[in-house]
């Protein structure tokens, strides 16, 4: 009976789709197309842990870039920071707003300046200066990369034995895991003064209260994760932006010519954003 | 010392394709590039004309087989070994691969300023002295984007030029530029190469202009190579394949002037 219903299965159209060969050698089955892709993912990840390494090595090899880096800090640090102003006063005065909202349900208002710069420090300042870098500087140093290599001005470089890492990459490493955190801070102090506004100026809660909360709440621990997170989000932010402009040939679906530099550009700031999410709740899960 | 440049001994390249298979691209391939000449390797569109110029570059790995330059086993060379073999070869792009957002002065100045520790005063001299051999002069300032394709190539080589290779390797030089043009940057390489001396490796479609600088030729077909002493051996030949391919890229006069003889 068992092996009645069993040849049965077997039979269905489904299942014998699933496991037949492919007709003609074009045609893949479901497992053959679930294969492919995995093993396409494990390639990924690998091509670009690969090239993580290469970046961190080319930061120490001589000679060293500094007016390129000195470019790429004023491009990525100086060139964002009118960007994290702007996000971090509309972020902090919500946050007071909203914050002053909720506490005066329960009567406590006085508690606003700690509820603000708490989520300033450790979630919202990190999260989103990763996520507004990725948008403005990141999406540039891909489709830079990607035209590069379309171009093959990369080729080219190591054609004159000059490594594309040293000269291209590590400087947009550097220059992020540098003015990344400090953009971070930006923001932490734009926030707060903006939740300062918000709450103080407008709802009238005490300065006093405001001020002397956020600094009995804020311990030296909290500020700790957020510079941590900080760095994280910053490493991945460059890793993956520079990285798919790099491979622009390699990834799957990325077409050719000037489309693909959009796809790419367009698939970094989505990773790393998204990638940016993932690791801010693994890092809170693990530092917290 | 050996008498090659370079040498390609039971080269085998393979890609997978879509399905699953293998297309060979180059299938036990040998062949050698005399030192001091310069050799054409010429076929049809995907028979591995850019493959092999990539392996030569080691910017590709070879599924098996050897490759040799100047005699050396460069086969699988990484790291600082393949940086090494790199500044022995110069290479013109197709597309002439100059860095867009650096002018042409910097351009031609880049290998200078990253694979010597010459003083600027003395990059300034051999770019100016460039310049002025490939009649560039004035244009320092410029950008790529404000050039013409035929001087743009001119860019490019001169870069190429810079760290004094002993191997130039010109990737189908010609695309894109209309016949004067081409019959220009020809006269062009035939003078640097007297002047400096370098072994010439070619590829290109653009058959037969290309022939007046050619010494030997090197046909890709199928994965297989079919090497020529001259370009008139190649025409000479009585290979189907060979015989097909003078015929498509050469025409009629030739065709006459076999059944002639």
């Amino acid at each position: 009976m068992i092996k009645k219903v069993f040849f049965k299965f077997l039979s269905l159209p489904v299942v014998e789709m699933m496991f037949a060969r492919s007709v003609g050698g074009m045609q893949r089955n479901p497992l053959e197309k679930l294969g492919d892709s995995g093993l396409y993912v494990l390639e990924d990840i690998g091509r670009m842990g690969l090239y993580l390494m290469s970046a961190l090595k080319g930061i120490f090899r001589r000679p060293f870039r500094f007016a390129e880096f000195m470019r790429q800090l004023h491009f990525i640090g100086a060139g964002s920071m009118m960007v994290i102003f702007c996000t971090a006063a509309s972020t902090g005065m919500v946050l007071g707003l909203q914050g002053y909202y909720s506490l005066n349900k329960f009567g406590a208002e006085g508690m606003l300046g700690s509820a603000v710069s708490l989520t300033l420090i450790m979630e919202l300042g990190p999260v989103l200066t990763a996520i507004m870098v990725a948008g403005r500087a990141g999406s540039a140093m891909c489709a830079e990369l990607g035209i590069m290599r379309i171009s093959e001005q990369i080729d080219a470089l190591e054609c004159m034995a000059v490594d594309p890492f040293r000269y291209l990459i590590s400087p947009k490493f550097l220059a992020a895991l540098v003015s990344i955190p400090l953009l971070t801070a930006l923001f932490d102090v734009v926030g707060i003064a903006g939740g300062y506004v918000a709450g103080v100026h407008l709802m009238g809660v005490n300065p006093g209260s405001y001020l002397e909360g956020m600094r009995t709440s804020v311990t030296n621990h909290d500020l700790r994760l957020g510079v941590i997170k900080s760095f994280v989000f910053a490493l991945l932010v460059v890793w993956i932006c520079t990285g798919r402009g790099y491979f622009i040939y390699q990834i799957r679906g990325a077409g050719f010519g000037a489309q693909s530099v959009s796809r790419m550009t367009t698939q970094a700031v989505v990773y790393s954003s998204i990638a940016v999410l993932i690791f801010d709740y693994l890092l809170t899960a693990v530092l917290l | 010392m050996s008498e090659f440049a370079i040498e390609f001994k039971d080269v085998v390249k393979s890609f997978a394709k879509k399905n699953g298979d293998r297309q060979m691209i180059l299938d036990h391939v040998n062949f050698s590039i005399p030192i001091g000449k310069t050799t054409v390797i010429a076929g049809g569109s995907g028979q591995g004309k850019s493959v092999t110029l990539k392996l030569i570059l080691g910017l590709m790995p070879v599924d098996s087989g050897r490759i040799f330059v100047a005699g050396e086993d460069v086969t699988g060379v990484r790291g600082r070994d393949l940086e090494q073999l790199r500044t022995r070869f110069g290479v013109l792009f197709q597309g002439s691969a100059l860095f867009d957002s650096l002018s042409v002065y910097e351009n031609i100045a880049l290998p200078l300023r990253e694979r010597t520790s010459k003083s600027e005063q003395e990059i300034r001299a051999q770019v100016d002295a460039i310049l002025q051999q490939l009649e560039l002069t004035g244009h320092d300032e410029k950008f790529p984007a404000q050039l013409s394709g035929g001087m743009r190539k001119r860019v490019g080589l001169a870069r190429a030029l810079q760290l004094k290779p002993e191997i130039m390797l010109f990737d189908e030089p010609t695309t894109g530029l209309d016949p004067v043009m081409t019959q220009d940057i020809y006269k062009l390489f035939a003078r640097t190469q007297e002047q400096v001396g370098y072994t010439a490796v070619i590829v290109s479609h653009d058959i037969p202009k290309v022939f007046n600088l050619a010494d030997e030729v090197i046909v890709l077909n199928n994965g297989k190579v079919d090497v020529f002493s001259s370009p008139e051996a190649m025409q000479w030949s009585r290979k189907p394949h060979i015989v097909e391919f003078v015929e498509n890229t050469m025409g009629e006069i030739y065709q006459s002037h076999l059944v002639e003889q």
